[in-house]
C-alpha cells in the first residue's frame, strides 16, 4: 500500500471521527465523549499528513506545532468563563490566518486557473476573518469602544474596497508571477475584515462571531481546494454549517434580518419614545425574602450582567435553599443572553447548575403563568414585555421570556438606566413587578443569609 | 471522477451533512459548538504541514511553519478549552 493511500485513509477516519464527534454534541450527556471523538479525528489526520512523502525536513513543522500547541494549552487553562466569546473571537481569527497563509504558500508558478481562483478565495476569506475577528475581539474585551462605528461616507469606502478586492483578484488570476497584484487582494482583504465589523454595535457581537466561527470554517475549505485535501474540505464545511446556523438562531432570536445586523447599527434606528404608566415600586431584600420563602415554583431569568456581578455562584445558593424549601427552580435562558450562544449555561454549568434545570426560551414561556416569583438578574431586553405590546418599540416581534406572566417578578438591577441597546422597559412599571435596587451579587448574598 | 468536481462533490455532501447534525445540537451546548468548532477549523494544520516541511528555507515555507503555528494554537486551545467546559455540565443527581 502506498504511502499517498494511507494518507488519504487517514483523512476519511478522520472525517468520520469529526462527523461521529459532531453527532455526540447532540446531548450534554454524550458531549464530551463526543469532543474526545473529534479530537482524535484530529490526531489522526496529522499523523496522515505527517507521512505526505515531499517531507523533507521536520523541523519547524515540529517547532510550528510545539510552540502553537503549548500557547493554545496555556490560553485553554487561563481562560475564565466569562471572556469564552473574547477567546473564540480570537480563535476564529487565527483560523482565518492559517488558510490565508496555507493559501498564499500554496501559490506555485505552475498554479492552474482553477488553484488561482481557490488561493485567492483562501486569501479573501482568511484575511477578512482574520481582521474582523480581531475587532470583535476588541470590542468583546473593550479594549476598544463596544459602540458601533460609523461615518459619512462609509458605504462609499466599503463599496471602493469590494470593487479594489474583485479587480485585484482578477488581475492576481491574470498576472500570477507579479506579487503585487497578491499583496493588493492581502491588504484590502484585511481593510475589508476591519470595515466590516467596526459598524456593528456591542449587543449585536453574537451575530458577528457566529458568522466569523463560519467564516474559518469556510476559509479553511477554500483552502482545501487550494491545496486539493479532503479532510480540510470536509471539515472547513462543518465548521461553516455550524457558524451559519448559529448566526440564523441568533438573528431569529433578535427578530432581525441578517443584513440588517451587518449593514445597520442599532444606534441608527429611531428610539422612539414610548410612553410608560404606572410606577416603580421597590422592595428590600427583607421583603423579598418573605415572598420567596412562600413561593413554590421559582424562575430565574438569568442576563450578561449576572456574570459581570459573577453573582453566579451565590445564584447557585439560593437555587439550593430555596429547593430545600421545597421549591421547584428552573433558568429561562433566552438565546441571545450573554455575549455568545449559550454563554449563559456554561457559566451557570460551572456553577454546578445541572444543565437539565436549564430551560429554553419556548419551554419556560409556556410554564410562566404557573411560577409564584420570576427572578431576573442582569438581564433587560430580553425580558422587555415592549417586543410584544409596544408596535413602536426597536425590538417590537423580538421573541422574549414572558416574565409579566409570572404571579410576581422581581428585577435584580443596579440603578434605573436602561440595557445595552438603551430602550425602555415597561417591564419595570407592572402591577406585579418589585425591583430589587443594588449589586446582584449583594442582593442574593443577602436573601442567601436570611434563608440559612 | 476526480479533481475540482470531485472535491465540489464532497464539498456538497459535507455542508448538507454539517446542517443537519448542528441542527440537533441543544441551545445549552452551543459555547462548547463554536470552541469545537474553532479546534476542528485548526485542521488547517494538515495542509500547512507539507508546505512547512519541504525544507527549502523560501517564503513559500515559511508561510507554511505560520500556519502550522496558528493551527496547531486552534487545535489544542480548541480541544482543551471545550473539553474544560464540556467537563461542567452534570445532571441532577437522585
Amino acid at each position: 500500500m502506498s504511502t499517498e493511500l494511507i494518507t488519504q485513509l487517514g483523512y476519511v477516519v478522520a472525517s468520520g471521527l469529526f462527523i461521529f464527534g459532531l453527532k455526540m454534541l447532540g446531548s450534554p450527556a454524550t458531549a464530551r465523549r463526543g469532543n474526545m471523538f473529534s479530537a482524535l479525528g484530529m490526531l489522526v489526520a496529522i499523523v496522515a499528513a505527517l507521512l505526505d512523502q515531499g517531507i523533507v525536513d521536520f523541523t519547524w513543522i515540529v517547532a510550528g506545532m510545539l510552540v502553537g500547541g503549548a500557547i493554545g494549552a496555556v490560553a485553554a487553562r487561563a481562560v475564565a468563563m466569562t471572556s469564552m466569546p473574547e477567546m473564540v473571537a480570537l480563535f476564529n481569527g487565527l483560523g482565518g490566518a492559517a488558510s490565508l497563509l496555507v493559501g498564499w504558500s500554496a501559490l506555485s508558478p505552475d498554479s492552474g486557473t482553477i488553484t488561482l481562483v481557490t488561493i485567492v478565495l483562501s486569501i479573501l476569506i482568511g484575511g477578512v476573518t482574520l481582521t474582523g475577528s480581531l475587532i470583535a475581539y476588541g470590542k468583546l474585551s473593550e479594549k476598544i469602544g463596544s459602540g458601533a462605528i460609523t461615518f459619512s461616507g462609509q458605504q462609499i469606502v466599503n463599496s471602493l474596497v469590494v470593487i479594489g478586492i474583485l479587480g485585484g483578484a482578477v488581475m492576481f488570476c491574470l498576472n500570477p508571477t507579479d506579487p503585487n497584484w497578491l499583496y493588493l487582494v492581502i491588504g484590502l482583504a484585511l481593510l475589508f475584515g476591519i470595515m466590516a465589523v467596526i459598524p456593528i454595535g456591542g449587543a449585536d457581537m453574537p451575530v458577528v462571531i457566529s458568522l466569523l466561527n463560519s467564516y474559518s470554517g469556510l476559509a479553511a475549505c477554500a483552502a482545501g481546494f487550494a491545496i486539493n485535501n479532503n479532510a480540510l474540505i470536509v471539515a472547513g464545511s462543518l465548521v461553516g454549517a455550524s457558524g451559519i446556523i448559529l448566526t440564523q438562531i441568533m438573528c431569529k432570536a433578535m427578530n432581525r434580518s441578517l443584513s440588517n445586523v451587518l449593514f445597520s447599527g442599532f444606534a441608527s434606528v429611531s428610539n422612539e419614545e414610548t410612553v410608560v404608566e404606572g410606577e416603580i415600586k421597590p422592595i428590600t431584600a427583607d421583603d423579598a425574602y418573605y415572598v420567596l420563602e412562600a413561593a413554590t415554583n421559582v424562575a430565574i431569568i438569568p442576563g450578561y450582567g449576572m456574570a459581570v456581578a459573577q453573582a453566579q455562584h451565590v445564584v447557585k445558593e439560593l437555587t439550593e435553599l430555596l429547593e430545600k424549601n421545597g421549591c421547584e427552580v428552573n433558568f429561562g435562558i433566552h438565546p441571545v443572553a450573554g455575549r455568545m450562544p449559550g454563554h449563559m449555561n456554561v457559566l451557570l454549568a460551572e456553577a454546578d447548575v445541572p444543565y437539565d434545570q436549564l430551560l429554553e426560551m419556548d419551554e419556560i414561556n409556556p410554564r410562566m403563568e404557573t411560577v409564584d416569583v420570576a427572578i431576573v438578574i442582569g438581564a433587560n431586553d430580553v425580558v422587555n414585555p415592549a417586543a410584544r405590546e409596544v408596535e413602536s418599540s426597536p425590538i417590537y416581534g423580538m421573541p422574549v421570556i414572558n416574565v409579566a406572566d409570572a404571579r410576581t417578578v422581581f428585577v435584580l438591577k443596579r440603578s434605573m438606566a436602561s440595557g445595552f441597546a438603551g430602550i425602555e422597559n415597561p417591564l419595570f412599571y407592572k402591577e406585579n413587578t418589585r425591583m430589587l435596587f443594588g449589586d446582584a451579587k449583594e442582593s442574593i448574598a443577602t436573601l442567601v443569609r436570611e434563608f440559612s | 471522477m476526480s479533481g475540482a468536481e470531485y472535491l465540489l462533490f464532497i464539498l456538497m455532501l459535507s455542508i448538507f451533512l454539517g446542517f443537519e447534525l448542528i441542527n440537533k445540537v441543544p441551545a445549552t451546548l452551543h459555547t462548547p459548538l463554536m470552541s469545537g468548532a474553532n479546534a476542528v477549523s485548526g485542521i488547517t494544520v494538515v495542509g500547512a504541514i507539507s508546505l512547512a516541511g519541504t525544507g527549502s528555507e523560501t517564503m513559500a515555507m515559511w508561510l507554511g511553519v505560520g500556519a502550522v503555528t496558528l493551527a496547531s494554537i486552534n487545535v489544542v486551545g480548541g480541544y482543551l478549552v471545550t473539553d474544560r467546559m464540556l467537563g461542567f455540565f452534570k445532571k441532577k443527581e437522585g
